[in-house]
């Protein structure tokens, strides 16, 4: 490979005595799997140029491989978290493909599943996000009050984490006996635990005084950017897909998108908290609209396939922002390409934008207030 | 690092697997939109496009909240900036890179958005084109090149970035073309291409 197309960090350059080149990671726990290459003069970055790829793992090569069934374990590996909200794109887009219609009680399943999901996922980015900080009370708790969301969905899936819980048609399992009871003791204590965390961290004065007015995004350059999820409604850009372009039951459901206007880490870092209290909401909402008894699953014929050359782009909002699947087939049981457009990827082009004329010291405030998750982002 | 055994199992295949893997892909029909009761407001912004370039694109779908543009790629830039300045769209969701071997074809599918128009807030423009594809690929360097987007959409920055890498596909124009996902030391064909096969598969 020649020199031109390699990141700075390798190729070779001119030594200056003003800027240094600095590697943060890709082992370095500010930065998660991947590599930042910083150039600061003194203490601020001048440049910065990010280096994904250390968690590549070629899902997208895989997906050409198997079948439509086959593909369901492997493409929730992105975000293990997350993991019904990764499938939901593809589940959806292979049911259109297929053209299937999913009963109503599934698609309530599917939507319960989804929300806890994002508080399990927002959960974890808020305990590394207060660890990145300094903060070690806020990596504590929101680790240990995930659990309470965990164990629900142990026992709607079986699994703690990577449930496969979506299928084409529905979802794998009905809900246990008893679930909507229990779900709701548990959604209500965790609201209230959630609520606490204003006191100790959101109100802190000493996060503020961190977060505010550090790595500003305004509107115009969020829109420019293309950025999605938290990031993007951080600017004050009302875009939640829930309500923009609805999937299964959310069009029934009354979903409110929390949206700031600030654009600084402080507002990032909020929207998220804010989604998880709307997410409560949208469960209680979800729990008791929810037809009681009814079919969870169309059976689908052994090794399904599409009709002739065809092309679908299926978007769901995740933990992270809007999340695209394009699938295209060509009627054969696999698809002939698979494409994951994902909101971490998304927001990665901001990184560069918002360090510049940074300090050093608030780029971890800055790199994961973008709702970043290096693994899904590498795909 | 992950990448390691990855690399060693791509290393001999291309030589055994090539000709297995030609067959595979199946010919290509572009669809032109049937008269079917086609959804109004989706219909009515494809109509604008074709008033304005008529031939030089087809159609390829409308369907609810998306509407399919197949373009050459001499026109790409004129149709691109077209849907943004006069049809409200002003960011790119994804960039995925299609390969089809039978055709000597790689084909680009742009799916473009809007934030700032409250009324496109679900649609999606899938802009398609086609580059040349060349049976030893050597990226960067061969006729496999299409016109960079990113000084219209800037949000195609990173993703024409991973297309280039993924499928060899240079990008005329962009300020920055370097890999960004794959190793530094990666010398094999561009991964997502058809004929690069995956060991035991």
């Amino acid at each position: 490979m020649t020199n031109e197309f390699l990141p700075p960090g390798l190729a070779l350059q001119k030594a200056d005595e003003r800027i240094m080149t600095l590697n943060v990671g890709p082992q370095h726990p500010g930065s998660g799997h991947m590599r930042i290459i910083v150039q600061i003069d003194g203490d601020y970055i001048v440049a910065c140029d990010p280096d994904p790829g250390y968690v590549h793992r070629g899902e997208e090569k895989m997906a050409e491989y198997r079948n439509y069934i086959t593909n369901i374990p492997h493409l929730e590996r992105p975000v293990i978290h997350d993991s019904c909200n990764v499938l939901y794109p593809y589940v959806l887009g292979v049911e259109d493909l297929l053209g299937i219609e999913v009963p109503e009680r599934a698609k309530y399943v599917r939507v319960i599943c989804s929300e806890l999901n994002r508080c399990i996922y927002t959960m974890y980015w808020l305990a590394i996000y207060g660890i990145f900080l300094g903060h070690s009370t806020m990596f504590m708790w929101p680790a240990g009050d995930r659990e309470l969301l965990i164990d629900l969905m142990e026992k709607i899936s079986g699994a703690r984490v990577t449930h496969a819980h979506f299928v084409p048609g529905g979802v794998r399992n009905d809900l246990p006996p008893n679930f909507e009871e229990v779900c709701l003791r548990q959604v209500n204590y965790f609201e209230k635990r959630i609520r606490e965390y204003a006191a100790v961290f959101y109100d802190n004065p000493i996060l503020i005084s961190r977060t505010q007015d550090t790595g500003v995004l305004s509107r115009e350059d969020a829109i420019r950017l293309g950025v999605t999820g938290s990031v993007l409604r951080a600017s004050g850009v009302d875009y939640d897909l829930r309500k923009k372009e609805p999937y299964d039951v959310y069009e029934e459901l009354d979903v409110h998108s929390n949206v700031m206007k600030e654009g600084d880490s402080y507002a990032r870092s909020k929207i998220p908290w804010l989604d998880m209290l709307e997410s409560c909401n949208i469960i209680k909402q979800a729990l008791e609209k929810m037809p009681k008894s009814g079919s969870v699953r169309v059976k689908l014929k052994p090794n399904p396939k599409g009709k002739g050359l065809n092309s679908v782009y299926k978007r769901v909002e995740s933990g992270r922002g809007s999340l695209g699947c394009h699938i295209v087939s060509d009627g054969k049981v696999e698809p002939y390409r698979l494409k994951l457009s994902v909101g971490s990827f998304r927001n990665l082009i901001a990184l560069p934008y918002l360090l510049k004329g940074e300090k050093l010291g608030n780029m971890p405030s800055v790199y994961w207030s973008l709702n970043y998750w290096p693994v899904e982002a590498d795909r | 690092m992950s990448t390691n055994t990855e690399q060693v199992t791509i290393e001999e295949k291309p030589a055994e697997e090539k000709p297995v893997a030609k067959p595979v892909a199946k010919p290509v029909a572009k669809p032109v939109a049937k008269p079917v009761e086609l959804p109004a407001f989706e219909k009515n912004i494809s109509d604008k496009i074709v008033e304005k370039f008529g031939d030089k694109i087809v159609v390829s779908f409308v369907k609810v909240n998306r509407v399919g543009i197949n373009v050459d790629k001499e026109n790409v830039h004129d149709v691109a900036k077209f849907i943004r300045d006069e049809l409200n769209y002003d960011h790119v969701e994804s960039v995925s890179g299609v390969d089809y071997p039978q055709d000597k074809e790689i084909e680009v599918v742009y799916h473009i958005g809007s934030y700032s128009d409250p009324s496109l807030a679900s649609q999606l423009i899938v802009l398609a084109t086609r580059a040349e594809r060349e049976e030893n690929p050597i990226p960067g360097k061969d006729a496999t090149k299409l016109p960079t987007l990113r000084d219209i959409f800037y949000s195609v920055e990173f993703h024409e970035r991973e297309v280039f890498e993924m499928f060899g596909v240079y990008f005329t124009g962009h300020p920055d073309n370097r890999r960004l996902l794959l190793p530094e030391d990666w010398a094999d064909l561009p991964p997502l291409r058809k004929d690069f096969a995956i060991k035991g598969r």
